[in-house]
């Protein structure tokens, strides 16, 4: 009986992969976006997810809607796009920058720091409110992007919600933030308002890790919580193109539980900070 | 069948309970075991791999995107990620927070399921919410082996009551013969 079950289960599941490597081939040639060197285990949990929200039973039926539906695509897009992320997550990464990559940008009269993959935005206003304290961030300059135009839309924003305020206002102290949190945004109806000057010099742009190319060079390559949704050939990949868009001594910060040991890259950096994954190109 | 992969979930009271079990498990089954202990995202990066370090033998990393599964060792699931188990090795992921916890025992148990069919042994031990059933009927479904904590020795009793009304344990036992049990059964699987 239990053998009969495992059975059963496990042809569902071979089933259910070969629904998936079926939709991820659709999508790229309707659509053009390339799913198909994802992660298998969170891109199988995010597509389920959208065949629940549409009310279908199986992946071949959200394929099918996808295919027909433009609408269904954006919305398939946004989930599997979407970082969930908060401002000074990982207070220690922004206290490890302050002390470690900071001085290195004041040796440059102007700099370029590359958000990659910035989703909503909360990161980006995080740097901006660090380089501003720091005092550098009239002579820096962001390039904030995502493969997700409508994630950029409300990046644009700087709209976050206020119930988040408090979390984030921890995070800001314990981030070694220097001044009241508040005197950043404006508490309005619809959420906190966070000074647009902050982002004058934030440039939000559509760009497609998967596929795009480089598009300029930077001292700094920010790519936090967003490689872990590549396998590990993407990833590489990607690991190329930071290292060929970055100067010489640049800086490139990745996740808490990223790195960039056993990756071709490994021996073109330095540790920085290494339990900040913070490393420094050195070749 | 031999196993691969021992997948324990632990909640409220969990520390002491995975501690536990941990030391009582004989160095010779070496089957790799992953731990998703909830805590608050603001714990200390290393606390709870280090914590465990001290009280057990064997060498207890904290998962990392992409860090090979190694027989032998032991891998606590970070603060405020997702663990995803896929086959060889893990992955992480920052999606929102399921049943509100960040790890997700569902998630973990339910990716390695997935990865390993009836070479999984899933463990729910004390925690005062529901996470982990889901995970564990998945589990089961796919032929592996399901053990909870007999929920009236456990520091919180829900989740050890909500995997048994999910799935058809093939063991609740008190947590100092849970090491034993699984002994047991790695010994008969070789």
């Amino acid at each position: 009986m239990s053998a009969k079950v495992d059975e059963q289960a496990a042809q569902r599941d071979d089933v259910d992969e070969i629904e998936l490597a079926l939709l991820l081939e659709g999508v790229y040639r309707r659509y053009g976006f390339d799913f198909r060197e994802y992660a298998p285990a969170s891109l199988r949990r995010r597509v389920w997810r959208r065949v629940q929200a549409e009310g279908l039973a199986t992946i071949s039926a959200l394929q099918d809607k996808l295919l027909h539906d433009p609408a269904c695509m954006e919305r398939l897009l946004l989930d599997l796009s979407i970082n969930v992320t908060a401002m000074f997550r990982d207070p220690a990464f922004y206290v490890a920058f302050r002390q470690k990559v900071v001085p290195l940008l004041r040796t440059y009269p102007f700099t370029r720091i590359w958000v990659a993959g910035c989703s909503t935005g909360e990161e980006v206003y995080s740097l901006a409110i660090l380089l501003h304290e720091a005092g550098v961030h009239d002579r820096t300059r962001i390039y904030a992007t995502d493969i997700n135009e409508s994630v950029l839309s409300h990046a644009r924003t700087g709209v976050f919600p206020l119930d988040k305020m408090r979390e984030y206002t921890q995070n800001y102290i314990r981030a070694g933030g220097e001044r009241a949190f508040s005197e950043y945004y404006l508490a309005k109806y619809d959420g906190a308002q966070f000074q647009r000057s902050l982002v004058d010099n934030v440039v939000f742009a559509q760009h497609n890790l998967v596929s795009d190319r480089s598009f300029n060079e930077f001292n700094v390559i920010i790519c936090r919580n967003v490689m872990i949704y590549f396998d590990r050939t993407l990833q590489n990949r990607v690991h190329r193109l930071f290292y060929e868009s970055l100067v010489t001594f640049g800086v490139l910060a990745l996740g808490a539980k990223e790195s960039i040991r056993f990756s071709p890259f490994e021996d073109r950096y330095e540790d920085l900070d290494a339990d900040e994954r913070l490393y420094k190109k050195v070749d | 069948m031999p196993y691969e992969l021992i997948c324990v979930g632990a909640s409220w009271g969990g520390l002491d309970a995975a501690s536990r079990l941990l030391a009582d498990l004989p160095g010779e089954v070496d089957v790799p075991i992953v731990i998703a202990q909830h805590r608050h995202s603001t714990s200390t990066p290393h606390g709870l791999a280090e914590l465990l370090h001290l009280r057990v033998k064997r060498p207890v990393h904290d998962a990392e995107d992409k860090m090979a599964i190694e027989r032998g060792r032991v891998y606590v699931a970070p603060p405020d990620y997702h663990l995803l188990v896929e086959r060889g090795s893990f992955a992480l992921s920052v999606d929102e927070r399921v049943m509100y916890a960040r790890p997700s025992i569902d998630v973990l148990f339910e990716t390695a399921s997935l990865a390993y069919g009836a070479g999984v042994i899933g463990v729910i031990l004390t925690g005062a919410n529901e996470d982990g059933a889901a995970g564990l009927a998945a589990v089961k479904d796919r032929g592996g082996v399901a053990i909870v904590q007999a929920p009236h020795e456990a520091v919180r009793r829900t989740m050890p009551d909500a995997a048994i009304a999910a799935t058809a344990a093939d063991a609740v036992l008190p947590v100092e013969e849970i090491g034993g049990f699984l002994y047991g059964l790695c010994l008969e699987s070789i």
